[in-house]
């Protein structure tokens, strides 16, 4: 495998004496303003480009600036690379950087054995100590003799590589991260040109910004040579991959795409109505950059215009999506209603976080599942998907648009924080390579009404204001089927009732068959859904490496199920259902297929699952009689 | 998709739909169905144009009496939906139909915005002063001490005056209308569709069932020329039965002078300007209140001012020409991009 001219290596002899790795993972954490999310960004960048296989997850407070030094205001950034088997972003960090005490205190319990850690010193002092509710000095009461602790005076350091630039103390303070991204790089034996062209991209304006971070960043890596504090150095060699064009994508840029896309190839305008919300703001604001491709961004007062102009555009004949949280869906829920009864298309988009109430705002959680599919008032209907990884994400909001098209239906596309600001390496589709989606028009004017559905299917057809001669009404009432009239006849309403669930449940005729992991296994099925797939990846296949007759299924049609559900699950002796929620898929199982047996496995932390915490209780089951 | 062009002249009849309208017999709500027919016929309107979107009351049944296409949407968010509709097809011709509960209770946050946006669309806002559909509960406008079915002691509420609200959230059209006055609502309904940005209609409409003669004193036989006067662009602001009264501004206030009494003449009256930026004198005008002040009828205020969806029309083709990506291939493929052969 050949690698196209990733920027050449920083220091070849490094590269050559350094110990090679089959991945790692590394956790950059400090205080909400130490920068920790743009270093951990810019060495995805850096290492996703040189061909690792990448995971990120992002882990921020909620506040923008939360009280400083506290283990509150602790802001993270985790990834994990390698070359291979990069399915999560890992467990436990091998690498720790840890920017003041609390950081360190938030972060300390969760590494592996003999992991580094590199501490900024200059914070290590009793205020510091006090703030993050230290009683002692960790670097020097041994708690941390198990570690490699490289003490780095990463603030003075920088001050002193920036001293002639005329900077003033906060500007230098910025420039703290790139300290430590440096002796990472070094670390890892990766090249820096990609962090130097980020910031003379970034800062075409502003050569002294360049400058100054070029330099500390320098400092930071050549302080690292130097000193002689780590026992080696590592590389990680780039991954195996399928041939083609690749590049780092987040959940919400992929998602943001995806309709993009779609839109082109249903021959569509593209319609978002939005609101911010955390964490589903990125799509909207992804788009807004991409007016350039006809987009109408709309940017609402609030969710439910944010929905119901969304219903408006697609009354008018574009690909409408808006996008929200789950308290934004909340507020949607009439509007779905109204688009279930018109039978228009529509993408509701959820990235789930932490709830109920405003809950966790900048945490995961899967725990809209249930608002998702059954949610609403009176009988009605929806599609819903859930995207499974942050580059899978493109996909999921492409097919999420083609089944809302063809299939006249809102479909819920449901993501979750985890994955939405998680990064991964998207296999870049083109145009040619998408399918064409398929708008459901009229033959023609005579055989014609608003409500008059294709057999098989049960779709209507989608014509739109303008058009001359098909001029009709359409609204929340109940319709007569067919003429699509006002009516209140009993009949009719249990025959439409009965119509709109049967429609969306064909639509389990136009979508593949479930893919599973474990041809060959029979003891316990591991189901999942959404975006903990990774994870459960990696923990399945760990098991089934350690010989275990274990497989896995993770569901990304979540209503209707695909077809051959029933099937796979009849393979296996035990199944236990994973989620980020206090079980809901596990119900909306027992309720479509009962007939099995279902042992829920549940986390609520705000945090995704972990490999071992899931190895764990697969082993408990399985060794269970 | 075969395309049927409507060549001939329309007239109000082709305007109708053919379901059986079901307000109560005596509704102000069939004079304003007729006006707006009236008026698509005088914009030479085709019947593919016009898109009727309408909440939740009474009002709301609007479209379904329309032949055009409509839109019967959920309580309070049909001028959500209708912006929906304008930004996604600009060549439609945009009518927001709505009620006082509908768009000052329930709607009211969208009212607002949808005002402030300056959209390229029309709402006809029905003001009974009542819930009509919900059979008599007091709604945003009624007027303080009311009773009503959920006010049985009367209401402690002061009422929303609409035009005040409109002009607040810097209305650049805003039309008061008795139900009574077919030829001028029909007048108006035309001006606010030639109108180049929101423009908002308030109609005095009379609920027979549940707030009947609420407007009595504005649209009265007997009181309608005393106590409205009909403000037209460029015109001296004149009224009363003999057409001998009229407005004047003293000391920085509205004031109703009769020509002929104390040397007044009819060059010293007032002449409406509904074009001026200035909303100082359209505010008062909007609040003036009987018995001291006749209320202020016709197109009060419209001036142009950049409308939302122009502007986005024109953001979009600015950047289709500026941009650095001509496709979307070209975007996916930008940035930080790498390629891995088979080996």
């Amino acid at each position: 495998m050949l690698l196209k001219s990733p920027a050449g290596r920083e220091n070849e002899k490094a590269y050559m004496s350094a110990k090679e790795l089959k991945g790692a993972v590394i956790k950059f954490a400090g205080d909400s303003g130490d920068g920790m999310q743009l270093a951990g960004s810019l060495f995805t960048s850096t290492t996703a480009f040189i061909g690792n296989q990448i995971a990120t997850f992002p882990d921020f407070p909620s506040e923008i600036r939360a009280p400083t030094g506290t283990v509150a205001g602790v802001s993270g950034f985790q990834i994990h690379f390698g070359s291979t088997g990069v399915h999560s972003p890992g467990d436990t960090p091998d690498v720790l950087v840890a920017m003041n005490p609390a950081a360190l205190k938030a972060n300390m319990g969760d590494l592996k054995p003999a992991a580094t850690i590199i501490v900024d010193i200059d914070t290590f002092d009793r205020k510091n100590f006090d703030k993050a509710g230290l009683e002692a000095d960790p670097l020097t009461d041994g708690s941390l003799d198990d570690f490699q602790v490289i003490k780095a005076p990463v603030t003075s350091m920088t001050k002193t590589s920036l001293a002639d630039m005329g900077l003033s103390n906060k500007e230098m303070m910025q420039c703290k991260n790139m300290f430590v991204l440096g002796m990472v790089y070094w670390l890892f034996s990766e090249p820096m040109e990609p962090t130097i062209q980020f910031f003379e991209r970034k800062f075409k304006v502003n050569p002294v910004v360049v400058e100054a971070n070029k330099k500390v960043l320098l400092a930071g890596y050549n302080f690292a040579e130097t000193v002689e504090a780590f026992t080696s150095s590592f590389t990680v060699p780039p991954a195996k991959k399928a041939p083609g064009m690749y590049r780092n994508i987040t959940g919400n840029q992929a998602t943001a795409w995806g309709f993009l896309a779609a839109a082109q190839k249903a021959g569509r305008g593209l319609f978002l109505g939005s609101y911010p919300i955390t964490p589903a703001t990125d799509i909207l604001q992804e788009l807004a950059r991409h007016k350039w491709t006809g987009i109408k961004i709309f940017q609402a007062e609030d969710e439910i215009a944010g929905i119901c102009s969304a219903i408006g555009a697609s009354f008018a004949g574009d690909l409408a999506i808006t996008t929200t949280s789950g308290p934004g869906m909340a507020l949607k829920t009439e509007a779905i209603g109204l688009a279930v009864m018109t039978e228009l298309p529509l993408v509701v988009v959820d990235v789930q976080r932490g709830g109920p109430s405003t809950g966790l705002p900048t945490k995961t959680e899967q725990a809209d599942l249930m608002q998702a599919v059954y949610g609403r008032n009176g009988e009605s209907p929806v599609v819903v998907l859930a995207a499974s990884t942050p580059a899978d994400c493109f996909d999921w909001a492409f097919e999420a648009s083609r089944i809302a098209i063809e299939h006249m239906t809102p479909v819920i596309l449901l993501s979750e924080n985890y994955i939405a600001n998680g990064s991964e390496q998207w296999k870049i589709q083109t145009l040619e390579e998408l399918p064409e989606i398929h708008p459901p028009l009229p033959v023609s004017r005579e055989e014609w009404s608003p409500y008059k559905r294709q057999a098989e299917t049960l779709v209507r057809t989608w014509v739109t204001p303008g058009t001359a001669g098909f001029e009709h009404r359409i609204g929340g009432l109940e319709k007569e089927d067919g003429s699509g009239n006002v009516s209140y006849t009993p009949a009719n309403h249990h025959h439409m009732v009965k119509t709109r669930a049967d429609k969306v449940a064909k639509v389990a005729d136009d979508i593949p068959l479930q893919r599973y992991l474990g041809k060959d296994a029979n003891k316990l099925l591991v189901v999942g859904w959404g975006g903990q797939f990774g994870i459960l990846v990696a923990a399945v296949k760990e098991m089934q490496e350690e010989g275990q007759s274990v497989g896995l299924v993770n569901f990304n049609y979540i209503h209707p199920l695909p077809k051959n559900t029933e099937e796979i699950f009849g393979k296996f002796e035990k199944i236990v259902v994973c989620e980020l929620n206090n079980g809901q898929f596990v119900k909306h199982l027992r309720a479509q297929l009962p007939q099995f047996s279902y042992e829920p496995f549940n986390k609520i932390a705000g945090q995704p699952f972990r490999v071992a915490e899931l190895k764990r209780k697969f082993y408990e089951i399985i060794e269970r009689k | 998709m075969e395309e049927i062009t409507t060549n001939c002249v329309l007239t109000a009849k082709d305007f109708a739909s053919d379901q059986p309208v079901r307000w109560c017999p005596g509704c102000g709500d069939y004079a304003i169905l007729k006006s707006m027919q009236k008026a698509l016929v005088e914009l030479q309107m085709p019947k593919e144009r016009p898109v009727f979107i309408s909440g939740i009351g009474c009002s709301s049944r609007f479209p379904y009496y329309m032949s055009s296409y409509g839109f019967h949407t959920i309580h309070g968010r049909a001028a959500a939906i209708a912006t929906g509709v304008r930004l996604a097809n600009p060549d439609l011709s945009v009518w927001i139909i709505s009620g006082d509960g509908d768009s000052l209770a329930i709607g009211g946050n969208h009212l607002i915005h949808a005002i402030r946006r300056n959209l390229n669309m029309n709402l006809i806002l029905f003001n009974n002063e009542i819930y009509g559909l919900t059979k008599g509960q007091y709604s945003p406008t009624t007027q303080r001490g009311k009773v009503t079915k959920s006010s049985p002691h009367g209401t402690i509420e002061n009422p929303f005056l609409l035009g005040e609200l409109a002009l607040g959230a810097g209305s650049s059209f805003y039309a008061r209308v008795p139900d009574t006055n077919q030829k001028l609502m029909t007048g108006v309904f035309v001006e606010a569709e030639k109108h180049k940005g929101f423009s908002l209609v308030e109609i005095l409409q009379n609920c027979v069932i549940f707030n009947d003669n609420a407007h009595e004193e504005i649209t009265g036989k007997e009181n309608k020329d005393d106590n409205q006067v009909v403000l037209e662009h460029g015109k001296p602001m004149i009224f009363g039965k003999e057409r001998n009264k009229g407005l004047v501004l003293d000391c920085l206030q509205l004031k109703v002078v009769t020509i002929g009494e104390n040397g007044v003449t009819e060059d010293d009256l007032l002449v409406h300007d509904a074009e001026t930026e200035n909303p100082a004198l359209h505010q008062m005008l909007v609040r003036m209140q009987l018995p001291h002040f006749p209320i202020a009828t016709g197109i009060i205020r419209k001036v142009q001012t950049p409308a939302y969806d122009e502007a986005l029309r024109e953001q979009i083709s600015l950047e289709k020409e500026r941009s650095k990506f001509t496709s979307l291939n070209h975007l996916f493929l930008s940035g930080n991009v790498f390629e891995i052969k088979s080996s």
